[in-house]
Parts: structure tokens; C-alpha cells; sequence
């Protein structure tokens, strides 16, 4: 006869939903907190410490002092905690002594969804009676806009562990178009209070760029600060008004420092954008990079710098003329078995 | 306690339950409709009082009896602490039928059937489970028009049935059929509004015997 040692997941799913409910009976839990109260008192016996007032945290440091252990994983090492918080949430046996199970909808398999969604619908129901009473009396129906931008409604996790019981993702995306259509309704004020059990806030964040105001040095004259990046260097620079378009890179005048005439032209291009050549004075440190990239820094510092002297609408133009984007192309590591990042080595027939 | 148990069973109608409707009552709840001459079943064909317009007509005469021996049935159930369970696989009325059965105490299941709730119970639920001892159908047929399954289920596992059958529906493996309208709101609503105050009657009787009995 032939013996079956590869079970399909299913018969293994079954073997353990039988022995799921005999896990945790209420007498084992209850034997473990008396013994965890028995042990924690102990322990701060040992420890030289008043049982009476020995916290949590009193209890992990001394079993870290007497268990030291070099192990990665916070959760492997030794462990002493409230058995309710060890032992997960086990659903109590669901009948009573008679054999009549508690629940009304025990019978169909998920009662906690089952019962939500009839809640839920039962809500729906007595909105739309509120509304045709309303509608009847002639009144206005209250419209008060939920601001939907900032709040999400529960994930099918959060879902699971709010009814203990698993949740497939047809069910949960039904429960989400209906709790949908339940907040869509203009009378739906009525059950806020129920909605937002199930709804979250989400915090908006701010994607606005803050751009700095001019600031003036002893002299009188409006200056301002930009950084700039690309590949490995980084640059500062610092934009004066009232200039006449001289350009100094770590105290030496842009001729010297760049020789090549294409570094030279990606460092006025910003001025050149605006059509504010000879206007402003720049001073920039730099380092890190090449000769390229420490021009492409230097334009992204200086055009960062000039925002604060340019209009909105120009700062626009800035952005969709890429004068403001950081470049993130860096050099490309090189892979085990190529000549390069992308270069293979020479195929050989034979 | 043996008294309480064999006392009802002496009487035909211990629980009066051929006061709670009229004829006139299921004709005003238009249990009498049917569908029409092309959807009916042939086994339907002994409870069709005739067909006008191609509509066929349930004969409430017949009615009438079958839905006295059917409450008759439940009324004892729920008077010796029997699980009933309501199925219905209408969407309509899923709300309607969980409220009534939450209202009289007893179990409802308006939703997708498992394959395996009765005939795989004990792996399903977990060992010591108690089945329903009846299973009452407002609507025999599933969402595809197909008898449902909870029908079969419960021959096989020997738990009686009752059901409302439509002229439509298969009449074959349900204890005590009422052969009677399924669809409309009016007909599901008498027929919660009967099977709650049946199953009322009988738990608020049993009460006042055991009551009568711990005096005596």
C-alpha cells in the first residue's frame, strides 16, 4: 500500500483548524499568568528588588543582566512577558453548555464579517429612511463635505485583526464599496461617528518647496545661498545683486579654474535663462568630482541661489527647463562575470 | 420533565397556530402568484390551482394546510429547544431574515454557502458541534436559479426542512414544503412576521411549563 508523506497544503490547513481551538484553553492561560506573577516576584527576590514595585522594564533588564545573549533578532533572545501578550488573541469556544452557539450568523463560518456587514447595512437603511423623512418634510438635506483627502479607510490586516478572523479579498473589497457608498450619502452625518471606526487619518504632507527670502550683507547688497550636487561633487553658492558678472570657484576666477569653454557655458546658462548676465556676482566653493561634474554642481548651487531673486512664474520655468532637478545619473558598478557595468566579455565561438 | 415533553404531542394544534393567518391574509401578501407556464416544475404541478395570462396561480387552499402543519412543526422544535437555522439566498431580503431570526433567538444564514457547514461540521466549526435541528427556506432556490444546496445537505445529515416552494422550485427533499410566492416583499414579510410569532409562542410557552412544573 502506498503511504501519502507529501500532504497537499489543503489536508495540513484542515489538520490544523482541528487542533486550533484545544491550544490555549482559559485554565492554561490562567495557570501561566499565576506562574508568571510567582516567577516575577522571584526574580525580583534575586535581583535584591521590592516584588511589590518590579515593572516591565525591571523585568527585561534583569533577565538581560542573567540571560546575556549575543544574538541579531531582539525576538530570539530570552523572553519573560505577560502571558496575554505572548499568547495570541484565541477565539473562546462559540457554544454553550446546551450546545447553542452565542452568535446569530454562527452557522455561516465568518460571523464577526457577517455581522459587520450587516451593521454596516442596517446603518445604510436608516440613513436612507432619515433621508426620505427629510425629502418628505421638504426640508434641505445637510450637505457638509467629509474631507475625503485626509483620511484612508482600514487595510484588510487592520480589518483581520480588528475581527479575529481571516478575511478573504473579495470580502474585504466588498466591505470597502459598501462602507463607500454608506459615506457618499448627503444624510450620512448621522453615523459619523460609526464611519470613522473604520477610516483613518492620513497626515498631508506639504510638497511645497520653501523658497528662502533675500538676505543682505553689511554692505547693503541682497544676497543669497544655494547647494548644488552631481556625481561625487558638491558645491555652494552664493548669488550677489548689483554685480557685474564676475565668477570667482574656490577664490579663483572661472577662466583659470575652467579652462574648457563647455564648463564655462554650464555655469551662465541659469544667467543666460534669465537674461541676467552681467547683473550678478557669484562666489562658489566646490569639491569632490571632475571637471564636468563640478560644473553641474555649480549650475544646480547657482540656480537654486537664484530663485529667491525671480518671480514665481520664472522659478517655473526654471524648474521645467530642468535647471532645478538634481541629475541622479552616478557612475554604474561593475557586475561579477563582465568586463564592465554593461560590457561582456569577448564571445569566443570556440 | 417527561410530561413537558410528551404533553404537546397529544394535542393536533397545541400552539394555536390556525389563528395567527387567514386566507384572506396570504391573498392580501399575493402568496398565490406564481411565476409563468414556462418556468414551472413539474413536481409543482399538484399545488397549481390554474394559469391565467400564462401567470400560474397557487392553490391557497392546499396552502393554508401546508403552512399549518409546517408552523405546527417549527412551534414544536422550538418548544423542546431545537437550533433553528433560516436560509435564504435572496439578497432582498438578507437583512429582513437575519433580523427575524436574530428577534426570535434563533440562527440565520443568508449568505454563501460552504460546501462542508453540515456534512464537514466537526472540521469546519471544531469537534462538539451542535447542527440545527430544522431548516427553514424562504427561498429554496440559490442565485443561479438552482435548488440550493443546504436541501441536499440536510436529507443527508437527517435534519427536517421547511420550505417555501415557488412554482419554480424542486419540492422533493423538503420535509414540509408551503408551497407559496417567494418573491415578493409582502410575501417574505408575512412569512418572517408568522414564523417569529410562532417560535415566540412556543419558547414563551415552554417557559410557563417549566415554570408550572418547579411550583408544583
Amino acid at each position: 500500500t502506498l503511504r501519502l508523506i507529501c500532504t497537499t497544503t489543503a489536508v495540513q490547513k484542515r489538520n490544523v483548524a482541528a487542533s486550533g481551538p484545544e491550544k490555549y484553553t482559559e485554565a492554561f492561560i490562567k495557570k501561566q499568568i499565576e506562574e508568571f506573577n510567582l516567577g516575577k516576584r522571584h526574580l525580583a527576590n534575586m535581583m535584591g528588588e521590592d516584588p511589590e514595585t518590579f515593572t516591565q522594564e525591571d523585568i527585561d533588564r534583569a533577565i538581560a543582566y542573567l540571560f546575556p545573549s549575543g544574538l541579531f533578532d531582539k525576538r530570539a533572545r530570552p523572553l519573560m512577558k505577560h502571558p496575554t501578550e505572548v499568547f495570541p488573541e484565541q477565539r473562546k469556544i462559540q457554544w454553550g453548555e446546551d450546545g447553542r452557539p452565542f452568535h446569530f450568523l454562527f452557522y455561516t463560518g465568518k460571523q464577526s464579517y457577517y455581522s459587520l456587514m450587516h451593521e454596516t447595512y442596517e446603518k445604510f437603511l436608516n440613513v436612507q429612511k432619515h433621508q426620505d423623512q427629510l425629502t418628505a418634510q421638504d426640508l434641505p438635506l445637510q450637505k457638509e463635505k467629509r474631507n475625503l483627502a485626509g483620511s484612508r479607510w482600514l487595510t484588510k490586516i487592520e480589518l483581520e485583526e480588528m475581527l479575529l478572523e481571516k478575511v478573504s479579498d473579495n470580502d474585504y473589497s466588498r466591505f470597502i464599496q459598501l462602507l463607500q457608498k454608506l459615506a457618499t450619502l448627503p444624510c450620512a452625518d448621522i453615523e459619523e461617528k460609526y464611519i470613522q471606526k473604520f477610516s483613518k487619518e492620513v497626515p498631508v504632507q506639504l510638497q511645497k518647496v520653501v523658497i528662502e527670502p533675500l538676505q543682505h550683507d553689511e554692505r547693503g547688497v541682497a544676497f543669497s545661498t544655494g547647494e548644488g550636487k552631481r556625481k561625487t561633487a558638491r558645491a555652494t553658492a552664493v548669488v550677489y545683486d548689483n554685480g557685474t558678472g564676475k565668477i570667482t570657484v574656490n577664490g579663483i576666477d572661472i577662466l583659470h579654474y575652467f579652462p574648457v569653454l563647455q564648463d564655462r557655458e554650464q555655469l551662465l546658462f541659469p544667467f543666460q535663462f534669465l537674461g541676467r548676465i552681467g547683473k550678478h556676482d557669484m562666489v562658489c566653493t566646490v569639491s569632490g568630482g571632475g571637471r564636468s561634474a563640478q560644473a553641474g554642481a555649480i549650475r544646480l548651487a547657482s540656480a537654486k541661489a537664484l530663485r529667491s531673486f525671480v518671480t514665481e512664474k520664472e522659478v517655473e520655468f526654471m524648474r521645467q527647463a530642468g535647471l532645478l532637478t538634481v541629475d541622479p545619473r552616478v557612475k554604474e558598478r561593475k557586475k561579477p562575470g563582465q568586463e564592465g557595468p554593461r560590457r561582456k566579455f569577448t564571445w569566443k565561438k570556440r | 420533565d417527561d410530561k413537558l415533553l410528551t404533553e404537546p404531542l397529544n394535542h393536533p394544534d397545541f400552539f394555536s397556530v390556525k389563528e395567527l393567518f387567514t386566507l384572506k391574509d396570504l391573498f392580501d401578501a399575493r402568496v398565490h402568484l406564481g411565476h409563468k407556464k414556462g418556468c414551472r416544475h413539474r413536481f409543482m404541478e399538484p399545488y397549481i390551482f390554474g394559469c391565467r395570462l400564462d401567470q400560474d396561480i397557487i392553490d391557497l387552499d392546499q396552502t393554508m394546510q401546508h403552512l399549518q402543519l409546517a408552523l405546527n412543526f417549527t412551534a414544536h422544535v422550538a418548544y423542546r429547544g431545537g437550533i433553528i437555522l433560516f436560509v435564504s439566498r435572496r439578497r432582498q431580503f438578507c437583512h429582513l431574515v437575519e433580523s427575524t431570526a436574530r428577534a426570535c433567538g434563533e440562527y440565520a444564514h443568508t449568505r454563501y454557502w460552504q460546501g462542508g457547514l453540515l456534512t464537514n461540521a466537526h472540521i469546519q466549526f471544531g469537534p462538539g458541534v451542535r447542527l440545527p435541528d430544522l431548516l427553514i427556506f424562504l427561498s429554496t432556490l440559490n442565485n443561479v436559479f438552482e435548488p440550493h444546496v443546504a436541501i441536499r445537505d440536510a436529507a443527508k445529515m437527517n435534519i427536517p426542512t421547511v420550505g417555501v416552494v415557488d412554482t419554480n422550485c424542486n419540492p422533493c427533499l423538503i420535509t414540509y414544503p408551503i408551497p407559496g410566492n417567494d418573491d415578493s416583499p409582502a410575501a417574505v414579510e408575512l412569512y418572517c412576521r408568522l414564523f417569529r410569532m410562532t417560535i415566540i409562542r412556543a419558547k414563551d410557552k415552554r417557559r410557563q411549563s417549566e415554570a408550572v412544573e418547579e411550583l408544583q
